[in-house]
């Protein structure tokens, strides 16, 4: 008996669909077994985990307040990957949208202009953008491998924070805390949901989901991306620049990101701290992949990728687990994905004996003759 | 001039878990599998001889455990990207994010734990001669394994049957299908070599250069890895002169000081990743150098009969 992989004759529909919950349930398998390894009565795990975060309105507060930056970025990063832009460098982007923000708001500290928001907001998404178009740059003029540049870039941006929260933008009130005067007011978005931390902030990820289902699915340059992505000998062929491609892809991957870090320091931080992300950046790859590159799929991911992190911290306090363990089932989730995204152009067939008729594969046609 | 030797075994020192790392990936690229999870399996393999060499007391053992969990990581790589013939970028990105993530968790225990670690050598009598005493016996036993593996690795690359067999399958694997050679079973092997290789470069940080685990320490040096395999055009020589190079870089941060710069110790952390973006933008310009250097079926997934 023996297993082979076969290739479709045409891409599974159904295995689509059905690829990104089969990864979340061999997720939830293997957190299964890892409680239970860990010495933890594995339904009082799961109950932890994943009920008992969302089961207040608070909770769903929080639920939603992680999505929000996460569908952001993953809105913007989806852009670039569906025309193979891999832009790897979103936590970095959304560090750079949090600097540009906090320094409008530290700017204009004594103002109290309605405008001052509405200006970090802009100012966050222009932070966003121009540390993307660094590897926009040297890929399109240079050749050199966005992935890797839009990476060391998360570093220096990550650096770059620190030393304006160590130095000059210190708050001198602030105990010599590495962290900037906290924002007053006007600089601060409005809450939404009352009982909760979630702002309207969240409002701006939903209108990025939207705005990425129309551009996607409706807009010319969005055809183009996909094209680009699908075909890109056929892309060239139809006159459609690579350049382009490159730089849109980047750059709406950098805005959402930058997005991303204003809401963050605009909403529940408050000011600019040495650490301004848990790591939404490199989660919203993920979230990007599960939610199959397509809006839709990345709201529903993001909220699975958010509760993954309230679990995280939930455990941390009524499991004594390391929260470290959010970090297991992020790449657990991603690793599952990709390998039941295979059987959507693959398909597994059983062979047995030739004198026992084939009864496994998901084969469609008898097998005639045999 | 003591000095300067002096300063000559940090450079090497500070760039030997590059080198370890980045000679694996080429030889994995070689192959023509274009493995990003470096990362992941430089942290697992450091947590893993971290916590054996803490619990055996035997930091010889940490370093082969090292290996092996980089190899073992790598293996889950190959059975998606070569058996299940999933994207490679994508599937190395999933991988160093997990690799990150499961380091954290498996390293919870021993962050505040010290142990003794792989100390350079100290041979009396040679080890004192001036100028070449240190350069020649001063250095820590991995570093001088780090020169075994890159004899070796050229050796084999260049000098033997297999190793050809490694290149062709790397360039045409097609072809080298038609002849007869078993290249999915070749590509498993140089996938689990870079991985035991990255999980030895990790190794050598958590228990010779720096002898203590902390989340994340390799602190990017497996992303600067796979820069350093393009910027050498996948020539091993290349690799050691480059990786040194980024040692250099990289000890700027503690010699500056010495020498009394003002600057910022951000800024000169920032420096190695600075100078990856830069020298990758160089050496990538001349497309056509990096088109013929490159194996040519790098990232490819290979489906005989395709």
């Amino acid at each position: 008996m023996r297993i082979r992989l076969e290739p479709r004759p045409e891409p599974s529909r159904l295995a689509g669909w059905l690829s990104p919950l089969a990864a979340a349930a061999a997720t939830l398998v293997v957190g299964f077994l890892l409680f239970s390894a860990l010495g933890k009565n594995p339904w009082q795990a799961f109950h932890v985990f994943f009920v008992k975060p969302v089961a207040t309105l608070y909770g769903l507060g929080e639920l939603l307040l992680k999505a929000g930056p996460l569908m952001l970025c993953a809105v913007g990063l989806a852009a670039g990957y569906r025309a193979n832009v891999w832009n790897i460098g979103a936590e970095g982007q959304l560090t750079m949208g949090a600097i540009f923000g906090g320094g409008v708001a530290l700017a204009f500290h004594d103002s109290t202009s309605p405008l001052v928001l509405p200006a970090m907001i802009v100012a966050g998404a222009l932070g966003g953008m121009a540390w993307a178009a660094i590897p926009a740059f040297l890929r399109t003029r240079f050749n050199a491998n966005e992935i890797l540049v839009s990476l060391m870039l998360v570093y220096v941006a990550t650096y770059t924070l620190s030393l304006l929260v160590h130095g000059p933008w210190r708050d001198p009130e602030g105990f010599n805390f590495p962290q900037s005067k906290l924002f007053n007011d006007v600089a601060l978005l409005p809450n939404l949901l009352p009982e909760t931390r979630l702002n309207r902030g969240f409002l701006l990820a939903l209108a990025a989901i939207a705005a990425g289902w129309v551009f996607m699915s409706k807009s010319l340059v969005g055809y183009q991306m996909r094209v680009a992505g699908l075909a890109p000998a056929a892309a060239n062929y139809a006159g459609i620049s690579a350049t382009r491609t490159v730089w849109f892809g980047m750059l709406a991957g950098g805005a959402c990101a930058g997005l991303a870090g204003v809401n963050e320091i605009a909403g529940p931080l408050g000011q600019l701290q040495p650490s301004v992300s848990p790591g939404y950046g490199f989660a919203a790859i993920i979230v990007a992949f599960v939610g199959r590159l397509h809006p839709l799929g990345i709201l529903f991911a993001s909220l699975l990728m958010s509760l993954l992190y309230l679990g995280g911290e939930s455990a941390q306090m009524g499991l004594a687990l390391p929260s470290a363990v959010t970090g297991l089932f992020q790449g657990a989730l991603l690793f599952f994905l990709l390998a039941s995204d295979v059987f959507i152009n693959y398909r597994l067939r059983v062979l047995r004996s030739p004198r026992s008729p084939s009864a496994s594969g998901r084969s469609p046609l008898p097998r005639a003759g045999r | 001039m003591d000095h300067i030797a002096e300063l000559l075994v940090l450079t090497l020192a500070a760039g030997t878990p590059l080198v370890f790392a980045a000679l694996g990936e080429l030889v994995t690229e070689k192959s023509g599998v274009l493995n990003l999870g470096v990362e992941g399996m430089m942290l697992v393999g450091a947590v893993a001889a971290f916590a054996v060499a803490a619990t055996t007391r035997n930091p010889w053992l940490g370093v082969a455990a090292g290996m092996l969990a980089g190899a073992a990581l790598s293996l889950v790589f190959a059975v998606i990207t070569l058996s299940l013939m999933a994207n490679q970028v994508a599937s190395g990105l999933a991988l160093s994010l997990f690799g990150v993530g499961l380091s954290a968790f498996v390293g919870l225990p021993y962050v505040s734990i010290v142990i003794d670690g792989l100390k350079p050598l100290s041979i009396s009598g040679l080890s004192d001669l001036p100028l070449v005493g240190k350069l020649l016996f001063g250095h820590n036993p991995l570093v001088y394994l780090s020169f075994l593996l890159f004899v070796a690795i050229q050796w084999f690359l260049y000098r033997t049957r297999p190793g050809l067999v490694v290149r062709a399958v790397g360039e045409s694997p097609q072809s080298a299908h038609a002849i007869g050679y078993p290249v999915v079973r070749i590509r498993y092997l140089a996938v689990l070599f870079g991985g035991a290789c990255s999980g030895l470069g990790g190794a050598y940080l958590a228990v010779a250069y720096t002898p203590l685990w902390v989340e994340g320490m390799t602190a990017g040096r497996g992303w600067i890895a796979l820069a350093l395999v393009v910027f050498a055009t996948w020539k091993p020589w290349r690799v050691l002169a480059g990786a040194y190079l980024f040692g250099g870089v990289t000890l700027a941060q503690f010699q500056a000081q010495a020498l009394g710069v003002e600057m910022p110790s951000q800024v000169l952390s920032m420096l190695p990743y600075l100078a990856t973006i830069v020298v990758l933008a160089l050496i990538s310009r001349d497309a056509i150098t990096i088109r013929l250097n490159a194996p040519a079926s790098l990232g490819k997934p290979f489906h005989p009969g395709s």
